[in-house]
């Protein structure tokens, strides 16, 4: 591991930084200037962090320190083909850009607006969650974030499905941009909000979002992430969530793009009767990387949390699993669960998995296993012998494998956007395979 | 016909199938009995081509055509049809998709139309009726959860939509109460006819009362060491097993 390359990389976002400074949303803000200043001392002393750094043992940066970012170029005007909607409401950003002019957000029963107009207002909720000093991509995401999604959901409200679509343009040269998403859900408030990342296939970009998530008593949010970000890019995202006395935090995410992605999440339970449930599902081919990371932190009595996560694995891909479980004292009648399953379809590809739970109060119930494997010969076998061809019988297989994985997807709409991705993945390496 | 000579098969490199020799002419039950041990799932899983079971010496045939030649696919497609003594729970595959899937791929093998949901459908319907299953079982995860009865009234279901013309059965007697090994029973009866053929492997009699079969082959040791009629299941349910392997050994 090259240490000087990776500072090297960090050293050409400072710059901009640097540069950029007064001219940034809310410049003139002096807590915003105090808490970029504070990240950017934080990623000045880490840098990117190598595979030194316990945290990131598994996922090698250099390839985004080496690449050499620009600030995206987009102009306002440029004409965009976008996705058909998933539902009535969307936010679209472009390039990390909120784009009013592409969105549909009227009629909603809760505010949902830029966080670059909205940052009078913010002091004291943005970067509450947020840890730059611990999570290097956190640091590096406040001090240039330049705009995100807020959203702010009054008691009782329900909101219904809302999108955020997020894309990319194609460039000359390889954008970086940081936007910084604040939800938050009062009392008894409920919410979908179903996260798509995509891009043209050429295009070549860092995308670095930041989700700062309060859940108040008794609400529930639904955050369903759907990563297609374009073969080449990048996409390192760190989720904050804190989901107060009897609220829920529901967060599915589905890897399916991408050249290097990680999905951390932190969640902290902090009220009794919380709950959280994470599952996603990571389709890997190629020399693709996917990380998910999660940090689960149970600080209040009976609350519940459950983790599935299912990769499959083709190609020379790589898959990293590596999950915490943090039950403090306080935390007794935790109940947690936590699983990850590996299909390996290729010898070539790898599967790194690290649980680990630290558990402090007595009366807990927690469990967590990790499975790699093949297809199960035996299984092959007998689809094999009711008439069905080995190929058709290895993709029953590995269908259901990732059918699995969203089975648990109780949400009607995600679950539909969900299943039509995975079809889709699943059609195309299909069709590669025929090929 | 269904044709075995000489059929020696070995599993991770032990000799299990030592020269069975076995005829079963077009349209009758054969039953193969024998104790535990003796080679008989060997032979249903050689005569269905999995994997590991490696043939060693000898030959099967069906109808003239070498089935050992063939991928478990291929002779699926050629009529045969495997009952596993122990059915493969496949989680995540819905019964319906899983019994539609493989009907579809044998009726193409067979260069019949393919069936749409509907009418696939329609006729699981009338196959569950037959074999008094609930409906709801095509809804569920292939075997996942389900009772040893129901995960061997799943494969006569899948025998019964299949209409194989030659059936192994692999110890489909195995953990069934009487009503459940009635409705077995009469799944298989139901199929008996100049088209159909059946190997019924066993280690009780039981089953032999309610499939009564046109011959009965002791298999002891690897090799057949006795045949003869209906009676002699009978006899072996009296006597046991312990002459004829002192006799083998």
């Amino acid at each position: 591991m090259n240490v000087v390359t990776h500072k090297a990389g960090a050293a050409g976002f400072l710059h901009r930084f640097e540069g950029l400074r007064e001219r940034l949303p809310g410049g003139r803000l002096p807590w915003l200037a105090a808490l970029r200043d504070g990240a950017a001392e934080a990623f000045r002393a880490q840098g990117f962090p190598t595979r030194r750094v316990e945290a990131w043992k598994y996922t090698d940066l250099a390839p985004v320190a080496e690449a050499g970012f620009d600030e995206p170029l987009t102009a306002v005007d440029d004409a965009m083909d976008l996705p058909p909607p998933l539902a009535g409401a969307r936010a679209v950003f472009v390039d990390g850009r909120f784009r009013p002019d592409l969105s549909s957000l009227g009629g909603l029963p809760f505010a949902a607006a830029s966080v670059a107009h909205g940052l009078d207002a913010l002091e004291g909720r943005l970067g509450a969650l947020a840890r730059p000093a611990e999570e290097p991509m956190a640091a590096l995401n406040t001090m240039l974030f330049e705009d995100g999604l807020l959203l702010d959901l009054p008691e009782d409200a329900d909101g219904g499905v809302l999108e955020l679509l997020s894309l990319a343009t194609a460039s000359e040269r390889p954008a970086a941009f940081h936007p910084r998403h604040l939800v938050r859900l009062a009392r008894g408030a409920r919410l979908t909000l179903i996260e798509t990342a995509t891009a043209p296939e050429g295009a070549r970009y860092l995308h670095n979002p930041v989700f700062e998530i309060a859940v108040a008593e008794d609400a529930r949010l639904t955050h369903g992430r759907l990563q297609q970000e374009a073969p080449r890019a990048f996409q390192l995202s760190t989720v904050y969530a804190r989901v107060a006395a009897g609220g829920t935090y529901d967060n599915f995410t589905l890897n399916a793009g991408g050249r290097l992605v990680r999905n951390e999440i932190h969640v902290a339970l902090v009220g009794p009767r919380a709950a959280c449930h994470m599952n996603g599902a990571q389709l890997l081919v190629g020399e693709q990387h996917a990380d998910t990371t999660t940090a689960l932190e149970h600080a209040a009595p009976s609350c519940t949390s459950r983790q599935t996560y299912n990769t499959v694995l083709m190609g020379r891909s790589r898959g990293v699993f590596q999950g915490r479980i943090l039950v403090r004292q306080a935390a007794q009648k935790t109940d947690g669960y936590q699983m990850n399953r590996a299909l390996l379809l290729s010898p070539e590809a790898e599967m790194d998995s690290k649980p680990q739970l630290e558990i402090y109060a007595d009366d807990v119930k927690c469990s967590h296993g990790a499975t790699v494997g093949e297809l199960d010969p035996e299984q092959v076998f007998y689809l094999r012998s009711r008439g069905i061809p080995e190929g058709r019988a290895r993709a029953m297989l590995v269908e259901a494998f990732l059918h699995e994985a969203v089975e648990g997807v109780t949400d009607e709409p995600l679950r539909r956007a969900l299943d039509a991705a995975v079809a889709g993945w699943w059609a195309r390496q299909e069709e590669g395979l025929a090929a | 016909m269904l044709k075995i000579e000489g059929l020696t098969a070995a599993v991770d490199g032990k000799p299990i199938l030592k020269g069975i020799d076995l005829a079963v002419p077009a349209g009758e039950v054969h039953a193969v009995m024998g104790p535990n041990g003796s080679g008989k799932s060997t032979l249903a899983y050689v005569l269905a081509g999995r994997e590991g079971y490696e043939v060693t010496g000898g030959s099967a045939t069906w109808d003239g055509l070498d089935l050992l030649a063939l991928e478990p696919e291929e002779r699926a497609a050629a009529g045969l049809f495997l009952a596993f003594q122990y059915p493969v729970e496949l989680p995540g595959v819905g019964n319906a998709t899983f019994l539609r899937t493989a009907l579809n791929a044998i009726r193409r093998a067979r260069g019949e139309p393919e069936l749409d949901a509907m009418q696939f459908l329609r006729l699981a319907r009338e196959r569950l009726r037959a074999l008094s299953m609930p409906e709801e079982m095509l809804k569920r995860s292939v075997n996942v959860g389900f009772s040893g009865g129901e995960k061997k009234r799943n494969e006569i279901l899948q025998m019964a939509l299949l209409r194989p013309r030659l059936a192994v059965l692999d110890e489909t007697d195995s953990g069934l109460d009487i009503d459940a090994l009635r409705i077995v029973a009469d799944g298989v009866n139901a199929m008996r006819g100049p088209d159909f053929t059946a190997l019924v492997i066993t280690h009780y009699q039981r089953l032999l009362d309610h499939i009564v079969p046109d011959r009965v082959h002791v298999l002891v040791g690897g090799r057949i060491v006795r045949s003869g009629g209906p009676e002699l299941a009978r006899e072996l349910e009296r006597e046991g097993y312990a002459a004829l392997q002192a006799q083998a050994a």
